[in-house]
């Protein structure tokens, strides 16, 4: 009985430390990667890194200011393009969705986002880049705000259901219309929270590379339109990193550290403004 | 409750505004239409992107037929497109992906609900989150420069010393293949997994494990015989999510698997996903069928991932709506 009762003891203590050692193990990738990205590409940080075009093959120097501005280019758009439809759809769903029509948006922005973004990438070449002929900023903002859109409309619906009834009801109550109850009341309230949600899906288009590859493509000078193919980050980094030169590589892994910086900064504050709302109330 | 009455309100004052002969708030109606043209937009993008990708795939479908998928002959010059070779090395790959990231994340999701301390539950849960923050694009830099050579040099190196009976661990160390890309999906995929198992484990009824607790178990007995068996299908439903997106990623393990359509029993050789053939041939395919070939296997990447998709929702979903005699 006591044997027993021992082994039992020592079958939960070793699944324990089984766990305990899973976490860490899955944590430990994470570490690697922020000490590489950080030692190797530290050194590639200078002045000319943030405000000169990137030099051809054979020559060094050089930066990679036109893939910051295209990037930021990026970005721009698809919070244009995403943000916008992305809130209102979710404005639909929480005010107004409680039919079967409701459902199926529900249903399809879920799906949406396990689409493989690389064909996301297919699709907005049909649609765009073989119309206009030509890669530009506006296919790949367009393909970032697809990938946008579901994220952006769940956690807009999401936020709008946390906030309490009694508002709508008091607005209401004052003879507001429902629109501007919606508008300057129930969204207002929710907008911390929807803004924290919408700065985790900018962190994540980002960083975004397959869909750019064929809808902004790449560009080695300035970018001078909208409808150029234009240079991003991510898009420079898998270039250089996928060459055979080491200067390339090094500017690889600065650029990864600029990137990966955006990234880390957005998550970071994202989490910091959801904890003091949550603290403040 | 207090939705119950906000609703007859509103409705009652509109009846009695249209009694009076005032008109019902245009305004409502103008935005309740463009949030609901939003709606639409998300249903119909989904729809036009499978259109789109059928119509840019019919003149391959019509040229190779059932070949496309059963053919291993790759060879865009000659009009010949089998993709076996891709879809193998993407089954294989993710595989390998799921059999490294499937305990590791249960590991993660049970010691984050289950066993830490609370002070340590949120920031342990904000780095395993971070890991699915870092761009995929990095994790290939990371796998070219770092992974790979640790592999080539140590660990292929023991696995074909210790393990080299098996087929799987046969043939030239060359560090980027199959074992880099499998080891690179997994990171990538255990943030998914683990996530959505801890919402899982998290919708199991407190008064389950307390009862089990009570009844004299052991944190793992009372986790082995009522908390997992609860959750089992929501469990499934994270596997599913996770091998959804190990099949669909791109950058990381086109950087790391070596590129080359080839099957092969070892993990040590190169292959080629269907994601990255698509990622390296597009921008540079001519004609119909090529660029028809290459959306081919995007549509079906979409297909697979769509279904994947769905299946795991209803899983993930139906934890969550517990049967009622279960509810504390």
């Amino acid at each position: 009985m006591k044997e027993r009762y021992l082994q039992r003891k020592l079958v939960d203590a070793a699944v324990r430390g089984l766990c305990l050692l899973a976490t860490v193990a899955a944590l430990i990738p994470l570490g690697l990667v922020l000490f590489y990205v950080t030692s190797r590409g530290i050194g590639g940080l200078d002045w000319a890194f943030f405000t000169e075009l990137p030099k051809p093959v054979g020559e060094t120097g050089g930066g990679m200011a036109n893939a910051l501005l295209g990037t930021l280019e990026l970005v721009g758009l698809a919070c244009l393009f995403g943000i916008p439809p992305g809130v209102l759809a979710g404005v639909y769903l929480a005010e107004f969705g409680k039919h079967r029509f409701a459902k199926l948006v529900r249903f399809s922005a879920d799906v949406m986002s396990g689409v493989p973004s690389i064909t996301i990438g297919i699709f907005v070449y049909t649609l765009i880049v073989l119309r206009t002929k030509s890669f530009s900023a506006y296919a790949g903002g367009v393909a970032l705000a697809v990938l946008m859109l579901p994220t952006v409309t769940r956690t807009t619906e999401e936020l709008l259901r946390l906030v309490p009834e009694a508002l709508r009801e008091a607005a209401l109550g004052l003879g507001v219309p429902k629109w501007r109850a919606t508008l300057s009341v129930v969204l207002r309230t929710a907008a911390p929270g929807i803004a924290t949600g919408i700065m985790l899906a900018i962190a994540r288009v980002a960083g975004e590379t397959a869909p750019l590859l064929f809808t902004a493509f790449n560009n080695a000078f300035w970018p001078t339109g909208l409808a150029q193919p234009t240079a991003s980050l991510p898009v420079q980094i898998y270039t250089y990193a996928v060459s055979p030169y080491d200067d390339w590589h090094q500017k690889a892994w600065a650029a990864a550290l600029v990137l990966i910086g955006m990234v880390l900064v957005l998550n970071v504050s994202a989490r910091v403004l959801v904890r003091h709302r949550v603290r403040s109330r | 409750m207090t939705s119950r009455t906000a609703a007859p309100l509103t409705r009652r004052r509109s009846r009695l505004m249209a009694l009076l002969g005032a008109e019902v708030n245009a305004g409502d109606l103008v935005f309740r239409g463009v949030a609901a043209l939003f709606a639409i937009t998300i249903v119909l993008v989904l729809g036009a992107m499978a259109i789109q990708m059928w119509v840019a795939a019919r003149p391959s479908i019509a040229h190779s037929g059932w070949r496309f998928i059963v053919g291993r002959d790759w060879d865009p010059v000659r009009d010949s497109f089998g993709a076996l070779p891709f879809i193998y090395g993407t089954l294989v790959s993710s595989l390998l992906a799921l059999g490294i990231a499937v305990p590791v994340s249960l590991g993660v999701a049970v010691f984050l609900t289950e066993l830490a301390p609370p002070w340590l539950r949120s920031p342990v849960s904000f780095l395993v989150e971070l890991l699915a923050a870092v761009p995929s694009v990095i994790y290939g830099l990371w796998g070219i420069f770092a992974l790979a050579p640790f592999l080539r040099n140590h660990l292929e190196p023991f696995l074909g010393k210790t393990l080299g009976f098996l087929p799987l661990f046969q043939g030239p160390h060359q560090g980027f293949g199959m074992l880099a890309g499998g080891i690179i999906l997994a990171i990538m995929i255990t943030p998914t997994i683990s996530s959505v198992s801890r919402e899982v484990l998290r919708a199991v009824p407190e008064t389950l494990r307390e009862g089990a607790l009570a009844l004299g178990c052991t944190r793992w007995e009372a986790l082995r015989h009522t908390i997992l068996p609860y959750a089992r299908s929501g469990i499934v439903g994270a596997i599913i999510l996770g091998l959804g997106r190990a099949l669909g990623e791109t950058m990381a393990i086109t950087m790391v698997i070596g590129n080359r359509a080839d099957i092969s029993a070892s993990l040590f050789a190169p292959g080629y996903t269907m994601a990255s053939v698509i990622a390296n041939e597009f921008t540079e395919a001519t004609g119909d069928i090529y660029l028809g070939a290459l959306a081919e296997i995007g549509l079906l990447l979409f297909a697979v991932t769509l279904i994947l998709n769905v299946v795991a929702r209803l899983l993930v979903w139906r934890v969550g709506r517990a049967p009622e005699g279960a509810r504390g």
